[in-house]
This record gives C-alpha cells, sequence and structure tokens, in this order.
C-alpha cells in the first residue's frame, strides 16, 4: 500500500575510478576556497567604520528639558503603564519655590530609572509620553561589567543643559500632528476639553 | 679552527632565529589566510594590519596561568613539549639554505652541516618527534589525551614508510646520495626531481601533511572527539611551545619538499641570471638570491599546507588507515618500481 508519494529508490551507485581517487574532487573543492581569496570580506571595522543607521533608530533614551532647561518630565508614570517590559520606575518629587527653573511643572520625576537590560526599546514610552519628555535616540547602550550599572538614573538619562539632544528627526511635524487628532483613543486621554467633560473610557 | 666554531655558530643562530621568527609570522599567516579563503580580515588590531599579533600571542602564552596536574608524571609533562620542539628545531640542520659563499678563498656552505646520511637523518629526527607527542599525552594522565598520543604514534608510523618508501625512488632518479646537498646540486644541473617524480612527490606531499599533524591529518588533536587531543591537560607556554612547534614542523617540511622535488634554492636559468647580473661565483649577491628563491618556495608551500587546511575535513581514523596502508603504501611501491624501470631506460641504473 502506498501512502505516500514521497517514495525514492536508494541508489547504490558505486563510485567510478575518479571519484575514487578524490583527487579531481579535492582540486575542485580548493579552487572554491581560493576563489573566497579574491573576494572583498563585507566586514566593517566597527570603531572606524559604522553601519549607518535609520534615523528614527530606537537606541538609548534621553529625557528632554525644554527650551529654558527645565525638565519636561512631570512624573505622570504613562510611560511605565505603556512600558511591556517593567523597565521604567520612578518616584514623584514637588517643585519648591525657586526651582522654577529646573523643572517645567509643579510635579516632577524625583528619580526616574530604567533598567536597559529589561527594556526592549519598542518605543511605547515615546509614544505614551503627553509632555514630549522621554525619547528614544540613535545611540548605543554601553556596555558594562555588572547588571546594577545598567539600571540607568537621571544621571545619565536627562540631557545636560549645555549638550542637547537632537530628536528633531523623532519628533516631525507628522508626529506632532499625530498626536493632536482628537479622534484617536491614543489621543483622548491627553485632550483637554475631553478631560474636562470626564473621561468616557 | 675559531673561525671554523664561530661560522658554525653564527649558522646555528640563524637558522635558529629564522625557524622562531618564520613560525611565529605563520602562525599570524595562518590565521590571516583562514580569514582571506572565509570572506574575513583576521587579526588587525595589534600592530599595523596586526603585524605585532603573534608578539601579542607569545605574552599571552607567557603570561597564562601554568597547570600541572598532579596526577600527571612530572618530569615526563615537562619533557613532552620539550622534546617535540627540540625535534623540531634539529631537523633543520641538513637543510642547505643558500649557495656557498666564498670569504678571503674560504667556501661557506649555507647549511648548518652536510651530512652524507642527510635523508635518513631527517626520517630519523622526523620520528623521534612522535615521542614528545606520546611521552606528553601518556604523562598528563588524561584518556582524551593518551588517545590523542595512540592516534598520532600510529598515524605517524604508518605514514613514515609510504614516506620513506616515496624518498628511496626519489634518491634512485636523483643519482643516489643521501645528502641533501648533493639532491639540489644534482638538480642545479638537470631538472627538478618533481619531473621525474610526479607520484612520489605527491605521496611525500601526502605524508609530510600527516607527519606534521595538518588538517586533513589532524587526528592527534582533534577538537571534536578528543577535546584537545595530547595536549588536552596542557596550559600557558607548554601549550605554546606544541602548537610553536607544529608550525616549525611546517616550516621545516615545506623546506624538506622544496629542496628535494623542486630544486631548493636553484630555479630555472639561475645560472644565465647570475651571468647577466655579472656575480661571480662564491658571490654573497648569489646566496642571497638563492636563500630567497628557497624562502618563496617555503612560503609557497606554506600557502599549500594552510589552504588545504581550510579546504578539506578531517579524515576518520579508520579512513586515514585506509589511505596510509592500502593506498599510498602499494602506490608508493608501485612508483618504486615504476623509478626503477624509467631509470634503467634512461640508463642510470646498470645491472
Amino acid at each position: 500500500m502506498q501512502l505516500t508519494n514521497r517514495k525514492v529508490v536508494v541508489s547504490n551507485k558505486v563510485q567510478s575510478f575518479a571519484e575514487r581517487l578524490y583527487l579531481p574532487a579535492i582540486a575542485k573543492g580548493m579552487i572554491i576556497t581560493a576563489s573566497h581569496l579574491f573576494k572583498k570580506p563585507p566586514t566593517i571595522m566597527y570603531p572606524e567604520q559604522k553601519r549607518p543607521i535609520a534615523p528614527v533608530y530606537r537606541g538609548q533614551h534621553v529625557l528632554k528639558r525644554d527650551e529654558n532647561g527645565a525638565e519636561r518630565c512631570t512624573s505622570c508614570g504613562m510611560c511605565a503603564v505603556a512600558c511591556p517590559a517593567e523597565a521604567i520606575t520612578m518616584t514623584s518629587g514637588e517643585r519648591k519655590k525657586g526651582e522654577e527653573n529646573l523643572y517645567r511643572e509643579e510635579k516632577y520625576a524625583a528619580t526616574y530609572e530604567i533598567d536597559m537590560l529589561r527594556c526592549i526599546f519598542c518605543g511605547l514610552c515615546e509614544e505614551a509620553c503627553p509632555k514630549e519628555a522621554i525619547f528614544l535616540t540613535d545611540r548605543l547602550v554601553d556596555t558594562e561589567f555588572e547588571r546594577r550599572d545598567f539600571i540607568y538614573g537621571k544621571d545619565k538619562l536627562v540631557e545636560k543643559v549645555d549638550a542637547r539632544i537632537d530628536v528633531t528627526k523623532r519628533q516631525t511635524q507628522a508626529v506632532l500632528d499625530f498626536k493632536k487628532i482628537p479622534g484617536l483613543k491614543h489621543n483622548e486621554l491627553f485632550d483637554d476639553k475631553k478631560l474636562n467633560k470626564g473621561n468616557k473610557h | 679552527m675559531i673561525t671554523f666554531i664561530i661560522y658554525k655558530a653564527i649558522m646555528c643562530v640563524g637558522v635558529f632565529v629564522l625557524l622562531l621568527a618564520s613560525a611565529a609570522y605563520a602562525t599570524l599567516w595562518e590565521r590571516k589566510f583562514a580569514a582571506f579563503l572565509q570572506d574575513r580580515k583576521g587579526p588587525s588590531r595589534a600592530g599595523w594590519g596586526g603585524l605585532l599579533q603573534p608578539l601579542a600571542d607569545g605574552v599571552k602564552m607567557f603570561m597564562k596561568e601554568e597547570i600541572i596536574p598532579n596526577v600527571s608524571n612530572r618530569a615526563l609533562f615537562i619533557l613532552g613539549p620539550s622534546l617535540f620542539m627540540i625535534t623540531a628545531v634539529v631537523t633543520s640542520a641538513v637543510v642547505p639554505w643558500a649557495k656557498p659563499v666564498n670569504i678571503g678563498g674560504h667556501i661557506y656552505e649555507m647549511q648548518i652541516t652536510d651530512i652524507n646520511i642527510g635523508v635518513i637523518y631527517l626520517l630519523g629526527v622526523a620520528s623521534i618527534g612522535v615521542y614528545g607527542i606520546m611521552i606528553g599525552g601518556w604523562a598528563s594522565n588524561n584518556k582524551f589525551a593518551l588517545l590523542g598520543a595512540v592516534r598520532a604514534s600510529s598515524q605517524m608510523i604508518s605514514y613514515e614508510i609510504p614516506m620513506g618508501i616515496a624518498l628511496i625512488a626519489l634518491i634512485i632518479s636523483s643519482g643516489g646520495s643521501l645528502s641533501l646537498k648533493a639532491i639540489v646540486e644534482a638538480q642545479d644541473a638537470g631538472f627538478a626531481n618533481i619531473v621525474w617524480q610526479p607520484l612520489g612527490f605527491l605521496i611525500f606531499f601526502i605524508c609530510a601533511l600527516a607527519e606534521t599533524n595538518r588538517a586533513p591529518f589532524d587526528l592527534p588533536e582533534c577538537e571534536t572527539e578528543l577535546v584537545g587531543g595530547y595536549h588536552t591537560e596542557y596550559s600557558s607556554m607548554k601549550l605554546g611551545l606544541f602548537l610553536f612547534a607544529e608550525y616549525i614542523n611546517m616550516f621545516i617540511s615545506s623546506a624538506v619538499i622544496a629542496t628535494l622535488y623542486f630544486g631548493g634554492y636553484n630555479f630555472p636559468f639561475a645560472q644565465e641570471l647570475y651571468n647577466t647580473l655579472g656575480l661571480a661565483d662564491g658571490s654573497v649577491w648569489i646566496s642571497v638570491i638563492s636563500f630567497s628563491v628557497l624562502l618563496a618556495k617555503i612560503f609557497g608551500f606554506i600557502c599549500l599546507f594552510m589552504w588545504i587546511r581550510w579546504t578539506l575535513p578531517r579524515f576518520r581514523y579508520d579512513q586515514l588507515m585506509n589511505l596510509g596502508w592500502k593506498t599510498l603504501l602499494p602506490l608508493s611501491l608501485f612508483n618504486l618500481l615504476l623509478t626503477v624501470v624509467v631509470e634503467y631506460f634512461r640508463g642510470n641504473i646498470h645491472f
């Protein structure tokens, strides 16, 4: 009874004299390897030479400051909620008098930590952020020797006042416009008019 | 007498330095060559284009922790790599490196010693080399090391026989002298021996691969089956000596193959070239040119060794034995018979 049509008749072919000599086959193999001598290796000599990456590459995060140098983050926790890897933790602080130049709004993130080993660089924190405070950049996360060194605090995440990090390639006008479309569920939450009426969801 | 001693000392030191330097750079070239064959770049960080890589490897080997297993036989454990290295180096004594130099009426041979049984000396020292592996593997008191050592010794013994018979045929066709110097000089007058001994060369070359434990005959240190083979238990510079001696062996084998079959330091139309350059016999420049020619031939064979290593997979053990005893041995005997017949008709043998 034939169950499948994959039957193959085994060939018990005896090797010819030329095949048993092996030398022709060896010569053939050697010619193949020799032909690789003249091929250009695809190697990229890394530290000197870098592979071009997309402008919207999702690398190490940055916590942005506003035009005046005050931190944009208000510690609302939307990013931590959105994070599928639960890599973000934060504690909130209240802005004191005289700290207006440091923090944009009354509430700010006293600590803000991202565990770079947990992070999957999906960019959902950036999408969730209502204050345009967190962005992923095209920088790579450094290698470390200890696991604890991969937990990045505000010292590593907040951009320096004198060394701003350009995110205009990610924060394009199209993105900003998208965030203003009122019909989208994503944007409803932060739509002031709707918030005033009370959240229907 | 004192000049003789100085001259011999210079020759010994010179050849020794040549061996060490070339073996060191053979390790680099092996890695580079492998990289080129595999579309990679190879070591390129230490020094310009990786030129200081052998130095870095040497420093690494010396700095590594040295472990001598306390179940091993300490004296033999140390003797193993030393013996392997010594035999590898000693083989070079009979290789003629260049044309003799005439300084102030004295003719200085560019060879450490021209003994009249040079070929037999080569075979003898090469077979002592297996003791290094055997003793090292056995003294390790490790099953993998022992298996590697057993494989090495049976492989070397098996392949020495066709190698020896191929050499007999070579000596018959090259004029009957066992001195390497005489064999080279005979090739200067006529054709290189490869013309009369193509089959013998093939047999000798395959046996040389097996004798130096190079792929596809690297069963003694077969990683996939035997961890590290005979040097499983070795670390630090003792391991370094084993690995290093392999490259010296490769260099010497290439030199011997070039000398026996490819005319050594001779090349076609050598005398015509010297005449056009206006160099008299015994000139230093002739020596330099002939030495470079030999080095070029050696380099070619080293490349061939490496090319084969990075192309062919390793033999299975029974295949190795079959090839040695059932193919190469009859083939070498046939080659011997053929040589005798050919040489009879060439008029070199008289009954």
